[in-house]
């Protein structure tokens, strides 16, 4: 692979080798529309970005713009940010979800003069916005859909846009080459502006040297080949898409797949039967809930083939993990278990033909983890920042340990700061916060990366990590506790969807928990328990005692002095639209902490109910209000 | 000239008169609905149009044909789909399924050909699925689009049923309380996919409505009928204004009139 960088250096570069290697033989991506999956060859993929950029060329678009990305993952998505790159154009990812308020800001900051949007409800949320906006010069969409009235002479169509670039191609017919010919490895490539749980987003500066060398490297430990199939359906914003779907897919050759809509991913993850796949955390534990609540549903011999089959499958992986002789009875059983369920299961899930998948973006909680590599997925957690252009860490084949996040990839350094803070190096350390060099010059102080994360090494070099530096939690009695670590085991339980521990300088632990309202509502159907929303269900006094039964499950495996000794279950889920988790679904605690601080007043101070009466605002700016009442519930 | 012409119809049943005499001209390409109180005829009026009753004195003209009298299956080989108040569609077999079935009036080949399926019956079912395809990705139904009508949300199936008459590739359209029963998210969706079948598709729609906010918002003129009469017609402003049908409400439904003052 790393010959290939020698000469093929950017994403351009590589595309164009790629469709003069492939041509037209080998499908280079896939979108599922009208029922079909469509097909996109190296040659097809080669001439959209082709002419989608000199377009944009003819539009006025020069080297150093900035071109803003917004919609589902599509084909056009890509092909915009590649033809951004190859006029030297910086493109950058908003998360489709973001609200007006980060749209705004974001396309602001990033002084973007292009925006890409997908269809009339992305386009919607800009033209609102377009007075604070003076920078942006045109806003391309990709989806007619309901386009027909807006009359704007600065919106144009995708394919007008190509319509452009041809002709620019008739009079200048070398241009496209000598552009991509001009881009350079150390160019800056993307800017990944991330959610963090605190304050305003940053953006991330990475070059083609970061991505790339990060996916070379990662190669060389979780080999990926032309033949893999890829689905793609999270945000293209996220720095674990863009090493997906871009760098990698473009340095092997491999088929990058595309949802028909956000609410079929499931099938269409079935349908295609991916080879790789790389998700957060939250897709996973999805994943767990879904096969615990079905198996609710099954009548009751597949019940007890599954209750039967989940042990062995934990003992099989745990025999492995700990890198033992496997008795040979077990090893029959497991055989046994495959066929009756697992293979079945993984079927289900679309997980059948997976030869490499991985986790990361936050921690995983062990309970997950064993149980995808019970059912025979070979589920790796995977370490890494946005600033190191995703990944630093991961780990080895064979070599799982469900609280490591595994060894370095090669070319990169990990070291600790006498804190206990995470520090790395690598060519794949990014260049700088965008129009922040204050920020810039703390995170990368030293010549180090600092992640902010705490962690320690194992006696064989595996690397630990604890949690956020400034969220490790101190009881009273000094006692230290990591939150995120309670909190992803109580997430496991497939009625807990979000929770948020307490007990900072506090005298124990306490949980505010939010359900999990599909499940828990399946669960009440099931008891004849009426409910009417979210608020009425969580408040039930029997889900509170299903909830306690819960927390007592994870209390058993904790430390005498880390367990949760009370709970309180909200009244609402926390949202990003809220502020109270980032789009990749972190928890903001400072945040939440002060939002909720009555709740936790509460709480501490050794009330069993606590009065709410809230303000619920919806996406659409409406507002409503909410009056309950929270029982804490002792255990 | 009119797309439809309903030329002084008139419907009774023994005794009852449901139909008195009523004449409506529905213009291409435009968004007319039908609103009055309930028993005031509208349903009646649709059942004439797509020839399931034959009035007794007058005639409907489908763009200068006579459609009274025609078997209602040469009816929709003109052009006319409709969709029905309480919704008519196959519980057990899939959307697709009811929406390929929409398609029934394309599919020339025979049993024989078809069990084959080989050759043109071949190259006609892919072009009715493309069609169907059309319609799926237009309603937003991708992700129901094996799963039988049966189990789907009251929403749903009512889109899933103007998905089967838009199948007919009709020119005119008659939708029956397409919104009854709705939510106002999927009042507002919907009222969004009858815009957009009307002005991207081309479609003449004729609607019986019982929400006069959707009524007002969306049509471009409002007939109004009362005991089998048409009592006003024009404009929504100006309908909204009608002494006649103010009366006609005045009694019956306090909120009508509450509504209408409003505007």
């Amino acid at each position: 692979m790393k010959e290939i960088l020698k000469t093929y250096d950017t994403f351009p570069k590589l595309l164009v080798r790629n469709a003069e290697t492939f041509g037209d033989r080998k499908v280079a991506m896939r979108e599922k529309e009208f029922g079909i999956w469509q097909e996109f060859s190296w040659k097809e993929y080669h001439d959209h970005v082709k002419y989608f950029s000199l377009g944009m060329v003819s539009l006025g678009l020069q080297a150093g713009d900035k071109v803003a990305i917004i919609g589902d993952n599509r084909p056009e998505w890509v092909w915009g940010e590649v033809a951004a790159q190859a006029v030297g154009a910086v493109p950058l990812g908003l998360y489709q979800d973001s609200t007006l308020k980060e749209v705004s800001y974001i396309i602001d900051h990033s002084d973007a003069s292009f925006v890409l949007a997908e269809d009339q409800e992305q386009v919607d949320k800009i033209l609102d916005m377009k007075e604070q906006l003076p920078k942006v010069r045109y806003i391309i969409y990709s989806d007619p859909r309901g386009m027909r009235g807006y009359k704007q002479p600065f919106l144009i169509d995708f394919k007008e846009v190509e319509n452009f670039g041809r002709e620019l191609e008739q009079r200048d017919p070398g241009l496209f080459a000598k552009n991509v010919g001009a881009t350079k490895y150390e160019d800056l490539a993307f800017i990944c502006y991330t959610s963090g749980t605190t304050g305003f987003p940053k953006g991330a500066m990475l070059s083609f040297r970061n991505f790339l060398s990060m996916a070379a490297n990662l190669m060389e430990v979780d080999n990926k080949f032309e033949k893999d199939e890829f689905v793609s359906f999270l945000p293209l914003a996220w720095i674990g898409e863009q090493m997906m779907c871009l760098s990698s897919a473009l340095l092997t050759g491999f088929t990058v797949n595309f949802p028909e809509k956000p609410e079929t991913v499931q099938e269409n993850i079935r349908e295609i039967g991916p080879t790789i796949m790389f998700s957060p955390p939250r897709i996973w534990e999805n994943m767990t809930s879904t096969v615990q609540v079905k198996v609710m549903d099954a009548s009751a011999l597949k019940r007890r083939m599954y209750t039967w089959a989940l042990p062995v499958g934990y003992a099989y992986s745990d025999a492995v993990f700990r890198k033992e002789a496997i008795p040979p009875l077990l090893r029959l059983k497991q055989r046994l278990a495959y066929a009756l369920v697992f293979r079945a299961l993984k079927d289900r899930l679309g997980l059948l033909r997976i030869r490499s998948a991985s986790t990361g973006g936050a921690a995983l909680g062990p309970d997950v983890f064993k149980f995808f590599n019970a059912m025979g997925v070979n589920l790796k957690q995977i370490y890494g920042q946005t600033e190191i252009s995703g990944i630093s860490c991961i780990h080895r084949e064979g070599d799982i340990n469900f609280d490591s996040v595994g060894k370095p990839i090669p070319e990169t350094e990990i070291r600790l700061s006498d804190s206990g803070e995470i520090l790395s190096r690598s060519p794949s350390v990014f260049i700088g916060y965008y129009k922040n060099p204050e920020e810039t010059e703390k995170t990368l102080s030293g010549g180090w990366l600092h992640s902010g994360d705490a962690g320690y090494f194992t006696a064989d070099g595996q690397l630990i990590v604890i949690d956020r530096v400034k969220d490790v939690m101190h009881l009273n009695d000094a006692t230290r506790f990591s939150p995120q670590f309670i909190e992803n085991k109580l997430k496991f339980s497939p009625y807990i969807k979000e929770c948020v521990c307490l007990g900072n300088q506090r005298d124990f632990i306490a949980s505010m928990i939010c359900i999990d309202y599909p499940n828990v509502g399946k669960w009440a159907e099931s008891r004849r328990l009426s409910y009417t929303t979210y608020t009425d269900l969580a408040a039930k006094p029997e889900v509170l005692e299903l909830l306690a039964k819960e927390v007592e499950k994870v209390n058993v495996t904790l430390p005498e002095t880390t367990r949760v000794k009370k709970f309180v279950p909200l009244y609402k889920e926390l949202d990003a639209d809220d502020d109270e988790l980032t789009r990749t679904r972190k928890v903001r605690r400072a945040f939440v902490g002060d939002r909720y601080k009555h709740v936790i007043e509460g709480i501490y101070a050794g009330e069993d109910a606590i009065p709410i009466d809230a303000t619920i605002k919806y996406q659409d700016g409406k507002t409503s209000r909410i009056k309950t009442t929270l029982c804490v519930r002792n255990l | 000239m009119p797309l439809l012409r309903i030329d002084d119809i008139h419907l009774s049943f023994g005794g009852v008169k449901a139909i008195n005499g009523v004449s409506i001209n529905v213009e291409k390409a435009g968004i007319h609905a039908i609103i009055g109180p309930n028993g005031a005829g509208k349903t009646s009026i649709f059942n004439c149009i797509s020839s399931v009753y034959k009035p007794q004195r007058g005639a409907v003209y489908f763009e200068d044909r006579k459609v009274t009298g025609m078997k209602p299956d040469h009816v929709t080989h003109l052009g006319i789909a409709r969709t029905f108040q309480n919704i008519a569609l196959f519980h057990h077999m899939t959307v697709l399924d009811n929406l390929m079935l929409g398609r029934h009036q394309f599919m020339k080949r025979g049993i024989l050909t078809g069990g084959i399926f080989l050759g043109p019956a071949r190259t006609e079912e892919i072009e009715n699925r493309k069609a169907v395809e059309d319609i799926i990705d237009f309603l937003e139904i991708e992700n129901i689009r094996k799963k039988p009508v049966g189990t789907l949300a009251y929403g749903l199936r009512k889109r899933v049923e103007l998905g089967r008459a838009l199948a007919l590739k009709p020119k005119l359209l008659l939708l029956d309380e397409p919104m009854a029963g709705m939510n106002l998210e999927e009042k507002e969706d919907m009222a969004r996919f009858i815009i957009d079948i009307n002005e991207e598709w081309g479609v003449t729609i004729l609607l019986i409505e019982h929400d006069l906010g959707v009524v007002m918002d969306i049509s471009h003129r409002v007939s109004v009928l009362d005991f089998g009469v048409k009592i006003s017609e024009g404009a929504p402003a100006e309908v909204a204004n009608d002494p006649h049908v103010i009366k006609a409400y005045i009694g019956e439904d306090d909120d009508f009139l509450r509504d209408m003052e409003a505007r």
